[in-house]
Parts: structure tokens; C-alpha cells; sequence
């Protein structure tokens, strides 16, 4: 029963962080209709950013922040400067941006910081508050943080004016402008936020599966699978099926004696084939009603 | 001065010229509609106006030069568009689709006194207020789109067949309230209207659309007694 416990919060602490991917991932398909397929790799070269400042002796909750916003920053410039120019020209030329930035980023990560695999720290306490055993100091940390992240992002489009004005640009770009909002701009403001979101997942799972260029791959092909099982149209679904991923994940390389840890990865493969085939709007997918 | 005044307008979708030289005024405070068969060019001539579509010449709003400018600019100066096909929020809620309205306006006060307005004109969308609007009846979105107009606080309203898909109850209703509209806050309207005879009632001024020309104009009156638009337009 430990074990079972152990691994289950384990495997929420993961899915906390396939869930801020996922939701990073979301949140321009809302808008765009594409997957960003770079969005881990950003994740990664962020990560990077926060261990360059906290090598700079930066405290750890500075250095955070600080990357968040250097993040938020450069998600903008991206889609201002590389994205935006490809627009509305088909999907395979902006897949193809995407991959390019996959590639740049994961290059430029190598270029400046080495391929070498460093530790990351963790900001959490060793001991875990309450006297709870069954889950380990910084697993603890992870699914409170993610649950702050989580909450904050659903009170921002929920309730502010701009986060309202975000989802008007991405459901009907037409009527947004005839409303006055700047489309292009909340665009941008998506891939700033979807930067930041990513940003907190790269350095929750840093100290986990150590700082390298190629660190977010797997994550992201988990966040692929959770937001595919949710529903990729939509965000509260992308949550709840990127915990249920981690969760899943993690129980079937635990119990499952031949998957083990080595074959974990093919489980979100399976899944992602598995929704597609069966129920590709995924399982909490908003059929769209539309009365004309 | 008028408030809206173009000229020499010529509008392009790709290659294809609709509008081949408009020019016409609208003054303040009225309301003028375009008549024209289909394929006329009379959305088209609403889309120019807002910077929907790629356009040639002049347009002057309020002394403001807008032709050119984007859109979400263009609105700002105080023109509201209702469109073809409604251009509903689907996934909002009503009462977030009309807030989205007064995005641009920053008097909050005056905001919340324009909804209780629009609910007052419209008393289905209070009881609706919560609900996705695209589950909302198409005449309850028709509402929704003139309520969302309304919400910019407009000097100039431009209208895309606003009976679309309405009831004719539903119709006269809403023409009733936009009549109302115009005369108490003093907004100008730009209608297109395929029920010709409803438009110039509630029209002071009409302009008669074909293949991209203006080829007549005058008081609604005027219009609406001339034998050639009669036969075409009005079927009587």
C-alpha cells in the first residue's frame, strides 16, 4: 500500500509538470491550431537561464521569477520575430518553424551551456511538512507549485479582461478586431504566457532528470499524450489528463514487470494512439455547438 | 461636416475588384441603408469601411483618414460592426460577449450602465446571461451581436442584415429597437437589409447598390416611391 501511495503522488507530481506543458502546448493550439512542438526545448533553454542566474548568486526565488519573466519576454519575441512572419501560410511551412526552433534551441542550449548533464537544486525543504511519508520532499513541492500555477492561469482568463480578450482572439480572430482588441498582440501575449508556464515545468523537473539539453523530450511527448487524452481543445481537460498520464505512467512501469522503467516512455505512445483511435476529441473534448 | 464620407472607394477580394468607385456621405445622427441585389456589393462596402477587406480611395470618419488602417484601429474611432453570420463568441458566455463590447473603453461605471441598457432592450438575453452563447437561438445571437454593438458605445453602427434568420415578429421588434437606438442616443447607422420595405422605414436616407456603383440615391422616401426600386426591391 505505501508503495502504491508513493508511486501514485509520484506520478501527480510528474503529471503537475506534463500538466504546465500541456497547458503551454493549449494554450497557442487554442489560438493557432498548431502544436507547438518546440515548447519543451523553450522549456529547457529557460531552465538553463535560471541556472545561469542562480550561478550568479542569484537566491532561488529571485532567479525563478526572473526566468519566468526573461521567458515571458522571449516567447514574445518569438512569435513576433519567427513566427508571425509564417503565418496563415500553411501548416507545413509553420510545423516546419516549429521544428526549426526545436532544433535552435537545442543547439544554442548546447552551444553556451555544454551537453554535460548538471544538478539542478531544489528550492523545497528536506522534510516534508505534517509528517507525511509518502511522498518525498520535492514530489511535495512540485504538485504545490503546479497547483499555484494552475490556479493562477485559470483565474487570469477567467476573470480578467485580458485573459477574456486572449480566448475572444483565439475562438473567432474576426469579431475580436471588430471589438477593438489587437489580435496580433494577444497572440504574442500567448506565447509569452505559454513560455513562462513551460519555464516553471523545466525548473520543477530539473533537479528530477538533471539539467541537459535534451531533458524535455520525453516530458513533452508526455504533455502531447495528457492533453490529447483531456481533450486538446481544451485546458481543464489537458490538466486532468496530464495528471492522469503521470499518474498511469508511473503505476504501469511500477507494476507492470515488463515495462519497468525503460519502456515507460512507449506508455504515452500507446495512449496517444490508443485516444486517437478510440475518441480523438479526448475525453473531456467540447463538442462545439454551433446553431446557424 | 458628415460624419462618415467616402470617396472613390474600390474594394478587392484577391484579384476579383466588388466596389468600383463609391463615393457617398452619412451625416450625423441618421440612418441611411444601402439597397442592392445580391452581389451588389453592399457587405463589402461594410467590410471597407472597418479595414476588413483590401480597398482603393478615401474613407473619413469623424475627420479621422481610416482607410488603411487595421481594423481593431479603425473600430476604436467609434464604429460598430454588426456582421453577416453574427460573429458570436461561441464558447462564451452572452453576458461575456457583451462585456468583450466595451473592451476598448476604460468609463466602468458608464459599462455597467450600458448592459443593464441592452438588457432592458433586450430582456431574453438577461435570462440568458450565464448560458454559452452558441447555444443561444439565432435570434437570440442576432440580439447578441446588436447588444455587443451597442456595448462600444458607437457613434456610427454599421449593419449586416440584421433580420437575418429572424422571425418576421422578431423583426419588426428589432427594427423597432434600433429605430429607438438611433433616435435617444443619437447613433448613425449604415443598414443592408434584404427586407427593403423595413430599412427604408426606419431609413432616412438610402443609396441603391449595383455591380459596385452607386446608381441612385436620395431620401428614403424618394427611394422607396421610385416605380424601378419598387419592382425590384420592394415586390409591389
Amino acid at each position: 500500500m505505501d508503495l502504491f501511495l508513493q508511486q501514485t503522488f509520484s506520478g501527480l507530481a510528474f503529471g503537475g509538470i506534463y500538466a504546465c506543458v500541456a497547458l503551454a502546448v493549449v494554450m497557442i493550439y487554442q489560438a493557432t491550431d498548431h502544436l507547438n512542438f518546440a515548447q519543451g526545448e523553450m522549456a529547457m533553454f529557460s531552465t538553463y537561464i535560471a541556472y545561469s542566474l542562480l550561478h550568479h548568486g542569484i537566491p532561488y526565488w529571485w532567479a525563478f521569477l526572473l526566468a519566468l519573466g526573461i521567458s515571458f519576454v522571449g516567447g514574445v519575441l518569438v512569435e513576433r520575430i519567427v513566427v508571425r512572419p509564417v503565418e496563415g501560410t500553411g501548416v507545413l511551412n509553420e510545423v516546419i518553424v516549429f521544428i526549426g526552433l526545436l532544433v535552435i534551441f537545442n543547439s544554442l542550449a548546447g552551444w553556451i551551456w555544454d551537453y554535460t548533464i548538471k544538478p539542478f537544486p531544489s528550492p523545497f525543504p528536506k522534510q516534508v511538512p505534517f509528517g507525511i511519508t509518502f511522498v518525498g520532499p520535492h514530489e511535495f513541492g512540485v504538485i504545490g507549485i503546479t497547483l499555484v500555477v494552475l490556479l493562477a492561469v485559470f483565474l487570469f482568463f477567467r476573470y480578467t479582461q485580458v485573459g477574456l480578450a486572449m480566448r475572444a482572439a483565439a475562438q473567432d480572430p474576426a469579431s475580436a478586431r471588430l471589438v477593438g482588441i489587437r489580435v496580433g498582440w494577444m497572440l504574442a501575449l500567448g506565447w509569452g504566457l505559454a513560455a513562462a508556464i513551460g519555464a516553471v515545468a523545466g525548473i520543477m523537473v530539473a533537479p528530477i532528470v538533471f539539467l541537459e539539453p535534451n531533458m524535455m523530450d520525453g516530458i513533452l511527448l508526455y504533455a502531447f499524450a495528457g492533453a490529447l487524452l483531456g481533450g486538446i481543445g481544451n485546458p481543464v481537460g489537458a490538466v486532468v489528463g496530464s495528471l492522469i498520464v503521470g499518474v498511469v505512467e508511473n503505476l504501469v512501469g511500477t507494476y507492470v514487470p515488463f515495462v519497468g522503467s525503460e519502456l515507460k516512455l512507449s506508455v504515452a505512445l500507446v495512449l496517444i494512439v490508443t485516444v486517437l483511435v478510440f475518441r480523438p476529441s479526448g475525453l473531456f473534448g467540447q463538442v462545439v455547438v454551433k446553431r446557424v | 461636416m458628415a460624419l462618415l464620407e467616402v470617396s472613390r472607394l474600390e474594394a478587392f477580394y484577391g484579384q476579383t475588384q466588388v466596389l468600383r468607385g463609391l463615393s457617398f456621405r452619412l451625416e450625423e445622427g441618421s440612418v441611411t441603408t444601402i439597397l442592392g441585389a445580391n452581389g451588389a456589393g453592399k457587405t463589402t462596402t461594410l467590410r471597407a469601411i472597418c479595414g476588413m477587406v483590401r480597398t482603393h480611395g478615401e474613407l473619413s470618419f469623424d475627420g479621422h483618414a481610416i482607410a488603411g488602417k487595421a481594423t481593431e484601429t479603425i473600430v476604436r474611432h467609434g464604429i460598430a460592426h454588426v456582421p453577416e453570420g453574427r460573429g458570436t463568441f461561441v464558447r462564451l458566455s452572452a453576458e461575456q460577449n457583451l462585456r468583450l463590447g466595451a473592451y476598448a473603453r476604460r468609463d466602468k461605471a458608464a459599462v455597467e450602465e450600458d448592459l443593464e441598457r441592452v438588457y432592458g432592450y433586450f430582456p431574453r438575453l438577461r435570462e440568458r446571461r450565464g448560458q454559452q452563447a452558441g447555444t443561444l437561438s439565432g435570434g437570440e445571437q442576432q440580439m447578441l451581436a446588436v447588444g455587443r454593438a451597442l456595448m462600444m458605445r458607437p457613434r456610427l453602427m454599421l449593419l449586416d442584415e440584421p433580420s437575418f434568420g429572424l422571425a418576421p415578429l422578431l423583426t419588426e421588434e428589432l427594427f423597432r429597437i434600433l429605430g429607438a437606438i438611433s433616435r435617444e442616443r443619437q447613433v448613425s447607422m449604415l443598414v443592408v437589409e434584404q427586407n427593403a420595405s423595413l430599412a427604408l422605414e426606419i431609413a432616412d436616407h438610402a443609396y441603391l447598390l449595383e455591380t459596385g456603383r452607386i446608381v441612385m440615391s436620395g431620401s428614403a422616401e424618394e427611394i422607396g416611391k421610385d416605380e424601378a426600386v419598387r419592382k425590384a426591391y420592394l415586390g409591389y
